[in-house]
């Protein structure tokens, strides 16, 4: 387990190696710790060996849809004719998730050195870190750790004395869950509404600015200097299942689990082993009955998918659902999945930008339909019109806030349906919600 | 578009041929079918919010929208024909009305909404959103200016915002809130009152934005939509002028691409109201020992054909130019045997409004249809000069001008006067024929707007007791004078005019049509401007 406790003998440690470790903050504390030289050695690099080298050791988004990161920069226009933009997304808004957090708050340098190195790749002058604006204390870490780099010319005209000039800003989030989105996080750095943006054209083409953007996630990004340190080979051979899933993934686990907390395990890793090895199991005299693993925007997993599922991105989807941000939310024999599902479809409600027509209505009216189950007023075939409506969120917008209402939903149905039923029937007495 | 390489792709199994890049709803257009659709507008940058216009794409893993989906080579794509594309649409109605009041009755926008038109053509019969659950309420803001906002009734496309965003370029509305409490929202210290901002009730596809000065006036359906020329500028916008007999009620502008796009100014939209005041001259008038006195047209022809046969020396014409060219023509053959000075004034702004998302349209300085072709026809802008000649001139036709600021006894020092007009100003009192004339709404005609493009009208009411038409009055005078045949109608007169004015030539009503044509010599340069 992650901080504040030592490491399961389990775990795979590489991102969260200095958790806990204080010294580990200050650009002293991390050269220290062999950092920033995965940037030197990048920096004798050309821009394409990078991008290769990130592309063999197969390193895929960390963010929640697991696209290739080195095809991503790959994308990145050949030519440079304009500035470049990259733009690390540190919103980490996807309920259940807290990963991003904590690589910010322990190992700053870690996450500059990884965005100073594909900056480099993509040719990119520019780096925004759009940080989630409650993380006062990691965007107070960040700012401290930027200023530091600046002083110690590992960032500004010169980066590391060599010929390439990079400069990197803070940016912080208003609290809107969208912002996560790439393309609503580029229109919040632009200082408009988070809005999504329809695709294409797509990032890489016309981004933050309308100029050519890339945008990675914090532990993506944070992922890429250990890369370059120990070599493709050594990160491809991180894989216990799949090998199109590669390295480590960090998983957030939280709710009715005996050890909360971040545990960083490598791809294909057991989430049996995980919940009842190194999160400890159940709370005494419990029994796990559904996880959800990526994130509260991915379909929940009963008991029997869950103990049975592997942790990377293609053993996720073999059991219907997805890995995600690895923010994985355990529900025990006493959790309530009505209300349970109330409660993440009244977050995406609330959260909704407005632009879809799908979204804006569908979500509110999903809550409300929930609200009427809870308060024992539901009837049968408003499980039939949860699930209808759920296909008509799904797959139909500009991006996928709806879907991830959708999908927790009408998993649950689907697998939870006698709770479902017994709000409807009588057999349990109806929860008060306020409506 | 031109230098763009063609595609070929079937719509609903219809092909055609469009070039690269276009949005598959456009192509549509082209092969006659209509994808439903909100928040698209041709005029607007596309948005692809609404989700309506979802369309299969056969091959694709899912539904894509088609204002935003550029044409392939060979796509086959299926909108009616598709039954997902079809249980998409139904979807997003029904997401649509669960907040959206069904107070059609009360509406104005009932008969030419957009929700109510989809609803009807392929939306599900019953709601499946619960009675006991409450609908979305908002009071009903004043937006300033023209506009009104009903938020309940806001289906959020957002051409509202884009249109002040982008076209208008003053940002004074947006989406405020989130989720299903989003509205419209305008800036706290500013209203809605850019002087192109009505557009944005034309833009709106539901009642959510509708116009205070039309406010329950009328039904949609009751209305005769005819096509039109606004009179209140030179720009030459083309409208339609929408009329419930014997009144215009509102005016809407009609798309043309050359000239106004899909977009009129707010000052335009009130030109109506001078075309149904009330105080018109219903019957001609001529002098007897000093008093005017009704007669029928023959009458008042034979007098005013006697009056123009008996001028001897200089005749001085004075003109508004929101005559028609036919019109202007006509006198100027009437008056041909003497040495006329012939003259307009027009009244001038001081300075034009432009929009600025469409270049080259403007709310222009001078506020009348035809000063263009009042100059092109012979018509100088040295009023006050001919003014000063009215008192010792032979004959003088005024037409349509209220002779405002000439001394009060000019008229009455002339030899000889016939005065034409909508109504009877003080000083016409001491003419010797009075001839009551049409407005723009009452008959046909063609304007020049200030880019050297004419421009047809047609007639949306009648014109009030024995009005007539201009053209049509001094057409009958020259046959009276023998120096003509009657004329068949406007576009004999219009026929006339082009075969002996060179500028004109090539051009009938045929060619002109409902979009206009630019005269020969506006081809190379603007005409007078």
């Amino acid at each position: 387990m992650g901080y504040p406790h030592k490491p399961h003998p389990n775990e795979t440690v590489v991102l969260s190696e200095h958790f806990g470790d204080a010294e580990a903050r200050s650009y002293d504390g991390w050269v220290q710790r062999g950092g920033y030289e995965a940037l030197k050695k990048a920096l004798a690099m050309e821009p394409p060996a990078v991008i290769d080298e990130v592309k063999a050791a197969g390193l895929r988004g960390r963010g929640g849809a697991g696209f290739p990161a080195g095809v991503k920069w790959d994308f990145m226009p050949k030519k440079k004719t304009q500035p470049h933009y990259l733009c690390c997304n540190a919103d980490e808004s996807e309920p259940g998730t807290f990963k991003d957090r904590e690589i910010m708050r322990w190992t700053p340098h870690g996450l500059i050195e990884g965005c100073l190195i594909a900056a480099h790749a993509i040719r990119a002058e520019t780096v925004y870190i759009y940080i989630r604006g409650e993380f006062t204390e990691a965007i107070a870490i960040m700012e401290r750790a930027l200023a530091e780099a600046y002083d110690r010319g590992a960032l500004g005209k010169r980066v590391m004395g060599s010929e390439v000039a990079i400069d990197m800003y803070v940016h912080r989030g208003a609290g809107a869950y969208i912002c996560g989105e790439e393309t609503a996080l580029m229109n919040s750095i632009e200082g408009k509404r988070g809005n999504p943006r329809i695709r294409p054209p797509f990032p890489a083409a016309v981004g933050v600015f309308s100029k050519p953007t890339t945008i990675n996630n914090v532990e993506t990004l944070a992922s890429v200097p250990h890369i370059l340190n120990r070599g493709a080979a050594w990160y491809k051979s991180l894989c216990l299942s799949n090998p199109k899933s590669t390295g480590t993934k960090l998983m957030s686990v939280c709710g009715h689990i005996a050890k909360p907390g971040n545990y960083e395990v490598t791809m294909g890793f057991p989430m049996k082993d995980l919940i009842y090895d190194l999160c400890g199991g159940m709370q005494p005299g419990r029994t796990l009955k559904a996880v959800i693993p990526g994130g509260s925007s991915v379909p929940v997993l009963n008991r029997e998918e869950a103990e049975g599922c592997v942790l990377d991105y293609e053993g996720c989807v073999e059991k219907g659902t997805m890995l995600g941000s690895g923010g994985m939310i355990v529900f025990d024999d006493s959790a309530d999945m009505v209300y349970q599902m109330m409660r993440i479809a009244k977050f995406y409600a609330h959260e909704s930008c407005a632009q879809c027509t799908q979204c804006r209505e569908g979500t509110g009216w999903t809550v409300r339909i929930l609200q009427k189950i809870l308060a024992g007023e539901g009837a049968l075939q408003d499980l039939d019109l949860l699930l209808d409506i759920g296909e008509q969120m799904t797959g139909k917008t500009i991006c996928v806030l709806s879907d991830s209402c959708a999908a927790p939903v009408g998993s649950a149905i689907r697998k939870f349906r006698g709770e479902f039923e017994a709000y409807i029937n009588g057999a349990r007495r109806p929860v008060a919600v306020a409506v | 578009m031109a230098d763009r390489p063609p595609v070929s792709l079937t719509i609903d199994g219809v092909e055609v041929t469009v070039p690269a890049g276009t949005m598959i709803l456009e192509a549509a257009k082209l092969a006659g079918v209509l994808v439903p659709h909100y928040c698209y507008h041709p005029g607007l940058p596309i948005a692809g919010v609404c989700r309506m216009c979802l369309v299969e794409i056969e091959g694709a893993p899912k539904l894509q929208i088609g204002c935003a989906t550029p044409v392939a080579e060979g796509q086959s794509v299926l909108v009616n024909r598709s039954e997902e594309a079809k249980r998409a649409r139904q979807g997003v109605l029904e997401f649509l009305l669960i907040h959206h009041p069904l107070d059609c009755p009360i509406c104005d926008q009932a008969g030419e909404c957009e929700l109510q038109d989809y609803v009807f053509q392929e939306g599900q019969a019953r709601t499946r959103y619960s009675p006991q659950f409450p609908k979305r309420f908002n009071p009903v803001e004043d937006f300033g200016g023209d506009v009104l906002y009903v938020p309940n009734r806001c289906i959020l496309c957002t051409r509202c915002v884009r249109f002040m965003d982008h076209v208008a370029d003053e940002a004074v509305l947006n989406v405020s809130e989130r989720g299903d409490r989003a509205f419209i929202g305008i800036h706290p210290d500013r209203e809605l009152d850019h002087p192109w901002s009505g557009n944005v009730v034309d833009l709106c596809p539901v009642g959510s934005l509708i116009s205070k000065d039309f406010l329950h006036k009328a039904r949609a359906w009751e209305l005769d939509k005819t096509p039109s020329i606004c009179t209140g500028c030179s720009q030459g916008c083309n409208v339609n002028l929408e009329s419930r007999s014997p009144s215009v009620v509102r005016v809407k502008p009609r798309s043309n691409l050359d000239v106004n796009r899909y977009f009129m100014c707010d000052h335009g939209r009130l030109t109506y109201r001078a075309m149904n005041r009330g105080d018109r001259i219903e019957a001609p008038l001529v002098s007897d020992q000093g008093h005017l006195m009704a007669v029928d047209w023959d009458h008042a022809l034979a007098r005013a054909a006697e009056v123009v046969k008996a001028a001897s020396g200089r005749a001085v014409a004075l003109v508004s130019p929101s005559t028609s060219n036919e019109a202007l023509y006509l006198l100027q053959q009437v008056v041909r045997s003497l040495e006329t000075t012939a003259a307009f004034r027009v009244e001038r702004a001081a300075s034009e409004i432009p929009l600025p998302g469409v270049p080259g349209l403007a709310l222009r300085e001078e506020r009348a249809p035809n000063a263009a072709g009042a100059r092109l026809l012979g018509f100088s802008e040295e009023f006050d000069a001919a003014a000063s000649e009215v008192d010792s001139a032979a004959l003088v036709i005024v037409l349509g001008d209220d002779l405002r600021g000439l001394e009060s006894d000019a008229l009455s020092l002339a030899a000889r006067v016939i005065y034409l007009g909508t109504a009877l100003p003080d000083l016409a009192r001491t003419a010797d024929v009075v001839l009551p004339v049409a407005n723009t709404a009452e008959e046909e005609g063609t304007f020049i707007n200030c880019d050297g493009r004419v421009q047809r009208y047609f007639q949306a009411k009648p014109a009030p007791g024995m009005a007539r038409p201009a053209w049509w009055v001094f057409a009958e005078l020259m046959h009276e004078l023998d120096i003509a045949e009657p004329l068949s109608g406007a576009a004999e007169a219009f026929e006339q005019l082009a075969a002996s004015v060179p500028s004109f030539e090539g051009l009938s009503y045929e060619v002109l049509g409902l979009r206009g044509a630019e005269l020969t010599a506006a081809k190379t340069a603007r005409v007078g401007r």
